[in-house]
C-alpha cells in the first residue's frame, strides 16, 4: 500500500461523486481567490496610492499658510489628491494685527520666506525652494479652442524637478524668464490635447483670461490620480502669473527639496526653524503654516493601506475556513455513507492507516485541488481592474493561501477519516 | 507460534488445526437485557476440511461466523486461528490476520462498486503490500479460476448477481488463504448460480482448500464433507459425512 495507491482510492472516491466533490471544491476555490484576489486588490491600490504620492515629488517638503482665518485667498487652495492641507491659506492679513489670541500674528508665506529658505546658511540641507501660486480653472484660448486649465502654477523653475514633472517636449522656462516676468508657459498633456489636439503647441500663443502666453514646453503625461486630473495644469513664472492673474498677494504654498533622502528629515527641522523665527513663532504658540513631508505621508499611507489589505485578507480567510467547513461536512456525509464500503476493505484486511490515508487524502484533494483552481481563478481576476485598482498579486499569499487550503483538507478532513477508520468492521458491515 | 499444553497432548506442534474455538461465549448488552448468542461453542476444524455450519436464524452462527472471521471479538473462551491466538491480537495485528489468513464470500456480495472486478479481487493484495505486476498477475489467476476470465473489467453493477458472486470467491481466494470463509453464500443466487459458486467451493475443497460455509440450506449443507449444526447458541450436532482428506461428497458421487 504506497501513497501513489493512497491517492488513486482517493481520486476514485471522489470521482464517485463529482457534482458533490465539484461543490466541495467550490467552497475552497472561492476562499482561495477571494484570500488571493483582495490581497491582491489590497496591494495594488497601495502601490497605486504610494504612486500617487511619489508623483508629488521625491524628497520634497510642501509648506502651505495654516490660519484659523479661513476665508482663502486668491493664491491659497491647492488641493492634492492626499493631505490636501492648508485648503484656505492667505486669510492671515484680515486676522487682525490687534488680536491677541493665543497666535499672536498669522502671517502669510511670502517670497521673502522663500528666499530665506534658499540660504544655504539657514538651510543647508535645502536643495531648491520653489514659492507656488496657484490661480484655480483660469479658461485658456487658442484660436477658437477654449480650455478651463484646473491649475495654473506660478513658480521658479526648480518646481519642475522638485515636483516631479519633466518635460517630454520644448522645454522649462528658466530663471532669465522668471526675472523678467515673460509670459511663457509648460502645459500639462490634457491642456496641450484640448486646446491644440494634433497641431504642435511649442511656440504657439495661448490667452490665459485675457493674458498671452507662449507655450515653451509641454508636461509628460502623469495620469490622473484618483479623483484629479494631474496633466490638467499650466506652469508659468511666479511673477507672470502675479502679475496678471493672482496679483502679488500671498503664496499659495512653498515647494523645498531637500538634497537626498536622508536629508529630508533633517530639511523638516530647518525650515520650521527659519519660519518659526520668521514668523516670530516661539514656545507654545501655534505655527501659522504647516510643513506636509513625502516620506512621512508615505509611510502613514503605507501602514494605512497595509492594515486595510490585512482587513481584507482576514475576510477572505473567513470564506476559506467556511470552506473547510464544508469540507468536513461533506466528508462526514461521505464516511457514513461508504460505512459498508469501509467495512468490506476493513474485512479483507485494510489497516487502520490505509482507511485514514484513504479518507485524508479525498479530504486533502478536495482542498488542493479546489485550492490550485483558485489560485488560477485569481491570477485570471487579478489581470482585470477591479474597482479602478489593478491588482497586485502579492506571491506570499499564494503560497498562503495554498498550505492553508491543503492544511485545511488535513485538519478538518481528519476528524471524519479517524472516525472511518476507527469505525470496527463488524458494525460497519451490518451497516445499511 | 506457541502451543497449548493441550495441542502438545492431542497432535503434532507442526501441524495445529486451522480452526480451533475452546469454548466461545458472546454476550451482546448488558444486565438483564443481555443476549447470548454463543454459550460456549467448542469447534476444531483440521486443514482440508469442508465445514457446514447450520442453523435456523437466531441460532447464533452469524455471530459465530464474525468471531471466526476476526470481525468481532468472543466474550469470553479461546481461539485460535492457524494457531495464533487471535484473542490476544490487537486491530493492526487482526487486520493482518484477516488479510493473510482468512478469505470472506458474504450473502450480499460486498463488492465495491465502480471498481471493476480485477480491481476488487487485487485489493486484498495491495492492503497486502503485494507490487502492482505480481498483484496483476494473480489476481487475473483467480478470476480465471472462478471463471471470469473475460469480465475482469466489468464493475459490479454490470455484472449478474452469480458473476459477482463468483468476483467475490476470486477476491477470498486471491490472497491464498488459511481458510475460506463463507456466509450463506448462495443466500442472494438462484439456483443455477448457487450450483456455480457450490461447484467452485467443491473444487476448491478438492484442491485442498479449508473451507468453513455457513448456511441454512440443506442443499448447500450435502456439498460438505461435515456439517455442524448450531441451535440457542451451542452445537447440538457434527455429522462427518467424509473424511477431511477425501474428495468432497459431491465430487465423490462423480468420480465413483
Amino acid at each position: 500500500m504506497n501513497a501513489a495507491e493512497v491517492l488513486r482510492f482517493a481520486l476514485r472516491g471522489l470521482a464517485a461523486n463529482k457534482m458533490r466533490s465539484a461543490l466541495t471544491m467550490l467552497g475552497i476555490l472561492i476562499g482561495v481567490a477571494a484570500v488571493i484576489l483582495l490581497v491582491a486588490v489590497g496591494e495594488g491600490s497601495s502601490q497605486q496610492i504610494q504612486q500617487n504620492i511619489q508623483r508629488l515629488g521625491a524628497n520634497s517638503l510642501t509648506v502651505t499658510p495654516s490660519t484659523s482665518g479661513g476665508g482663502g485667498g486668491p493664491g491659497g487652495g491647492f488641493a492634492r489628491g492626499f493631505g490636501g492641507g492648508g485648503g484656505g491659506g492667505g486669510g492671515g492679513t484680515q486676522a487682525g494685527r490687534q488680536n491677541t489670541g493665543p497666535r499672536t500674528q498669522a502671517k502669510d508665506l511670502t517670497v521673502d520666506d522663500a528666499r530665506a529658505l534658499a540660504d544655504p546658511a539657514n538651510a543647508p540641507s535645502v536643495k531648491s525652494v520653489s514659492p507656488v501660486v496657484t490661480a484655480q480653472s483660469q479658461t485658456a484660448t487658442y484660436e477658437g479652442a477654449s480650455h478651463s486649465i484646473s491649475q495654473l502654477v506660478g513658480t521658479y523653475p526648480s518646481y519642475f524637478e522638485a515636483s516631479n514633472k519633466p518635460v517630454v517636449k520644448g522645454a522649462y522656462f528658466y530663471n532669465d524668464d522668471v526675472l523678467a516676468a515673460r509670459k511663457v508657459v509648460v502645459i500639462g498633456q490634457t491642456v496641450a490635447e484640448n486646446l491644440f489636439g494634433t497641431v504642435d503647441p511649442l511656440g504657439k500663443q495661448i490667452t490665459v483670461s485675457g493674458v498671452p502666453f507662449t507655450v515653451v514646453g509641454v508636461l509628460k503625461e502623469a495620469g490622473s490620480s484618483g479623483f484629479q486630473d494631474a496633466d490638467d495644469v499650466a506652469i508659468a513664472p511666479l511673477p507672470a502669473v502675479q502679475q496678471s492673474l493672482t496679483g502679488f498677494g500671498p503664496l499659495g504654498q512653498i515647494l523645498v527639496q531637500a538634497k537626498s533622502a536622508e536629508a529630508v528629515d533633517a530639511a523638516q527641522t530647518e525650515v520650521t526653524e527659519v519660519l518659526n523665527q520668521r514668523h516670530g513663532i516661539t514656545g507654545s504658540a501655534s505655527a501659522d503654516y504647516r510643513i506636509l513631508n513625502q516620506a512621512t505621508l508615505q509611510e502613514t499611507v503605507s501602514a494605512a493601506t497595509g492594515t486595510f489589505t490585512v482587513l481584507l485578507g482576514a475576510v477572505a480567510a473567513i470564506s476559506l475556513l467556511v470552506g473547510g467547513i464544508g469540507i468536513t461536512n461533506i466528508m462526514l456525509v461521505t464516511v457514513t455513507e461508504r460505512t459498508r464500503e469501509i467495512g468490506i476493505r476493513k474485512a479483507i484486511g485494510a489497516p487502520k492507516g490505509a482507511i485514514l490515508g484513504q479518507f485524508l487524502a479525498e479530504a486533502t484533494m478536495l482542498s488542493l485541488v479546489g485550492g490550485l483552481l483558485g489560485v488560477l481563478i485569481a491570477v485570471i481576476g487579478a489581470q482585470f481592474t477591479i474597482a479602478g485598482v489593478q491588482p497586485v498579486i502579492v506571491p506570499t499569499s499564494i503560497a498562503l493561501a495554498l498550505g492553508v487550503s491543503v492544511a485545511i483538507g488535513l485538519f478538518f478532513g481528519s476528524y471524519p477519516a479517524n472516525r472511518a477508520a476507527g469505525l470496527r468492521p463488524i458494525e460497519a458491515l451490518r451497516f445499511e | 507460534m506457541r502451543a497449548g499444553p493441550q495441542q502438545v497432548l492431542d497432535r503434532p506442534v507442526l501441524d495445529p488445526p486451522v480452526l480451533d474455538l475452546g469454548h466461545v461465549t458472546k454476550v451482546y448488552g448488558e444486565g438483564e437485557t443481555a443476549v447470548r448468542a454463543l454459550r460456549g461453542v467448542s469447534l476444531r476444524v483440521e486443514r482440508g476440511d469442508y465445514v457446514a455450519i447450520m442453523g435456523a436464524s437466531g441460532s447464533g452462527k452469524s455471530t459465530l461466523m464474525n468471531i471466526i472471521g476476526c470481525l468481532d471479538v468472543p466474550s469470553g473462551g479461546s481461539y485460535h486461528l492457524d494457531g495464533t491466538d487471535v484473542g490476544g491480537l490487537d486491530e493492526r495485528r487482526l487486520a493482518v490476520v484477516r488479510n493473510r489468513k482468512l478469505g470472506f464470500v458474504f450473502q450480499s456480495f460486498n463488492l465495491i462498486p465502480r471498481m471493476s472486478a480485477l480491481a476488487n479481487v487485487e485489493l486484498p493484495l495491495a492492503y497486502g503490500g503485494v507490487k502492482a505486476a505480481e498483484r496483476r498477475r494473480r489476481a487475473l489467476a483467480a478470476l480465471d479460476r472462478v471463471g471470469l476470465a473475460e469480465r475482469v473489467h466489468h464493475q459490479p453493477n454490470e455484472l449478474s448477481g452469480g458473476q459477482q458472486q463468483r468476483v467475490a470467491v476470486a477476491r477470498a481466494l486471491v490472497t491464498a488463504p488459511t481458510l475460506l470463509l463463507a456466509d450463506e453464500p448462495t443466500g442472494a443466487l438462484d439456483s443455477k448460480s448457487s450450483e456455480d459458486v457450490m461447484n467452485i467451493f467443491d473444487r476448491l475443497s478438492a484442491s485442498g482448500r479449508t473451507l468453513v460455509v455457513i448456511t441454512h440450506e440443506e442443499e448447500v449443507a450435502a456439498h460438505a464433507k461435515r456439517v455442524v449444526r448450531l441451535m440457542d447458541g451451542q452445537i447440538v450436532e457434527d455429522v462427518r459425512t467424509t473424511p477431511v482428506d477425501g474428495l468432497p461428497p459431491r465430487l465423490a458421487e462423480v468420480a465413483s
